[in-house]
């Protein structure tokens, strides 16, 4: 039946001439619906009229219409892109899906007006907000920034050692566990009222939440990968003539450091969340701050843009961490096939 | 031969001997206290080699423990070279029976260890690749431990004991877990080495046939708590031969010592 079936299909495309049934068949085909989503949202924002007064949506139609041009161009260029192609290949359903959602997007927000003004915003509301408030959004990119890598890398640094002395001194961890284990589960934000009485500034409380938060998880992880080590790797240091900081250095620390890793992944994920708060409390710039400021002004528009710009660096800075996860771990199993 | 030491460096003394004088040893255990070793007296000269026979879990890898300076016994003394042992160093090494390479090094960092804690590497970094490639390791330098086999894992744990130059080497059944073969191949390897420098050798196994290849000596161990229950001394010149008539006999002596009727 079904070879009845291929038959009689191929029937007509044997009238076509040769070649282009040739270059039909190697076309990336996904890049041509990826091309038809994102012309659609470019026609789309153009033709219709908003019901809401949005701002105008030409850069918007003018990007959607190049990304389908850009697809389109694609779609017959990859086939002979080589090792680059399966790249596009695996992504040539999300480049669809991308193009269909902003279409959706565009059409339930400013042609219909079903997702009403001013909770929600057609995608080039957002556009607006970028280019119109690009220079405040960029300083409180770089106050995001500053705060966050002072908080993370300072609790991180402060936690790492912590965790190594408790895991590595009997005296230390008789001492310090009992302490960790009772403030560790405190959330860092509950320190709030408190570190603005201690600290002469907000920026350095905010300072000390965002470490707080992150340099928990990295002393319980560390004290734990540290105590984890298989003993007889210190006795062979110790049989070779190591000495306490010998293997200090040389076992403990990287022997503990897939568990530390584990620490570094909670640490940040704790980071960001506190980070926000932090940044909202006394603040004069950052995203967390701007985000208060618009949605008191009812900007949702400009809440939605930075809302992308944090899950952009936030994704951004893991990604960072695997990478040098991978690179540091390259000796455990499974990494290296 | 490529292990002869350069002129330049400074010379250890290759061999050691050993007085382990009424030693006894306990363990702590939850609420009592173990007997693992019973007045042991034990002479070990310098550049023999002994063999230390016995049922598992007799107490025979806490002697080299001990010996090795990573714990004290409980009483008794243990001299080397006359003078009493009381931490690890490095002219008496230990080589377990796992080959506890430390994962996150390479091959040539694990064998570079001892050098390396004692701030010699720079000094003798040739030291290092000569026992890699006495341990046929030079193409698995910068591999990682888990990249090895289990043969290739415990030479370079052999490799990482000789680069200092060890006055006593002790073998805490080094070659137990390894398949047949490569069991094998370590021990002709093992007796060339020690053959050729001179170091004093224990070794602690439950292989009766290994310490007769190996062995100038033997010393059979009791059950827990271990005392020395017999002593056999083995007049073969190396290489030996497993199947020659006195090396059987010897086995079947031993073998009915330990109390198996063969």
């Amino acid at each position: 039946m079904s070879e009845a079936v291929r038959v009689f299909d191929t029937g007509p495309a044997a009238s076509r001439p040769a070649w282009l049934d040739q270059v039909w068949r190697a076309t990336w085909k996904q890049g041509l619906f990826a091309a038809l989503a994102w012309a659609a949202t470019a026609v789309v924002t153009i033709a219709l009229p908003d019901v809401v007064p949005w701002g105008s949506g030409r850069l918007f139609a003018e990007i959607t219409g190049g990304g389908a041009l850009l697809f389109l161009a694609l779609a017959f260029l990859v086939p002979h892109l080589g090792p680059a192609r399966a790249g596009f290949v695996h992504y040539g359903p999300w480049f669809i899906a991308i193009g269909v959602w902003l279409a959706l997007w565009q059409l339930t927000t400013a042609k219909f007006g079903w997702l009403p003004k001013p909770f929600f915003s057609p995608p080039h509301g957002l556009l607006n907000v970028y280019v119109t408030d690009a220079p405040r959004l960029l300083i409180c990119i770089g106050y995001t920034l500053r705060l966050w890598g002072l908080g993370f890398f300072s609790g991180v640094i402060v936690g790492y050692v912590v965790g190594v002395a408790l895991g590595w001194s009997k005296r230390f961890s008789y001492w310090g566990m009992p302490i960790l284990k009772l403030i560790g589960p405190v959330p860092a934000t509950a320190w709030i009222p408190v570190t603005f009485y201690f600290f002469p500034t907000t920026f350095l409380a905010s300072i000390f939440i965002v470490g707080l938060a992150s340099g928990i998880p990295v002393a319980i992880l560390t004290a734990s990968g540290v105590g984890s080590i298989n003993k007889s790797y210190y006795d062979v240091g110790r049989v070779l003539g190591a000495g306490d900081w010998y293997l200090i250095r040389k076992i403990a620390v990287p022997g503990s450091l897939p568990h530390v890793f584990v620490g570094l992944f909670m640490g940040l994920y704790y980071s960001f969340a506190v980070l926000v708060v932090a940044e909202m409390l006394g603040a004069k710039f950052g995203l967390g701050w701007y985000i208060q400021f618009q949605t008191a002004y009812s900007g949702y528009a400009n809440v939605y843009a930075t809302l992308l710009i944090m899950a952009i660096l936030c994704s951004g800075i893991v990604r960072l961490l695997f990478v040098a996860r991978d690179r540091l771990l390259v000796w455990q199993k499974g990494f290296i096939s | 031969m490529s292990l002869a030491r350069s002129s330049r460096e400074p010379v250890s003394q290759p061999s050691l001997s050993l007085e382990i004088d009424n030693v006894s040893h306990e363990f702590d255990l939850v609420g009592s206290r173990l007997k693992v070793l019973d007045s042991i007296h034990l002479s070990v000269a310098s550049g023999e080699f002994v063999a230390l026979l016995g049922p598992s879990g007799c107490g025979k890898s806490t002697l080299l423990r001990l010996i090795s300076g990573l714990e004290t016994p409980t009483s008794g003394s243990i001299l080397a070279d006359g003078a009493p042992i009381l931490r690890p160093d490095p002219s008496r090494i230990l080589v377990f029976q796992d080959p506890t390479l430390f994962p996150w090094a390479t091959v040539r960092a694990n064998v570079g260890t001892g050098l390396e804690a004692r701030g010699l590497l720079k000094a003798r970094r040739g030291r290092v690749d000569e026992a890699l490639a006495l341990t046929d390791l030079t193409a698995f330098a910068s591999a990682y431990p888990h990249q090895l086999s289990g043969g290739m894992a415990q030479r370079a744990s052999l490799a990482r004991a000789l680069v200092n130059d060890p006055a006593l080497l002790l073998l805490d059944e080094p070659l137990g877990k390894l398949d047949s073969l490569t069991r094998l191949t370590l021990q002709e390897e093992l007796v060339k080495l020690w053959r050729r420098r001179g170091f004093t050798a224990l070794l602690v196994t439950h292989d009766v046939e290994e310490a007769l290849l190996l062995a100038g000596r033997i010393i059979v161990f009791s059950e827990r708590p271990a005392h020395v229950k017999a002593e056999f001394r083995v007049e073969k010149p190396y290489p030996r031969h497993r199947d020659d008539p006195e090396i059987v006999a010897l086995r079947r002596e031993i073998l009915e010592t330990l109390g198996l009727k063969t």
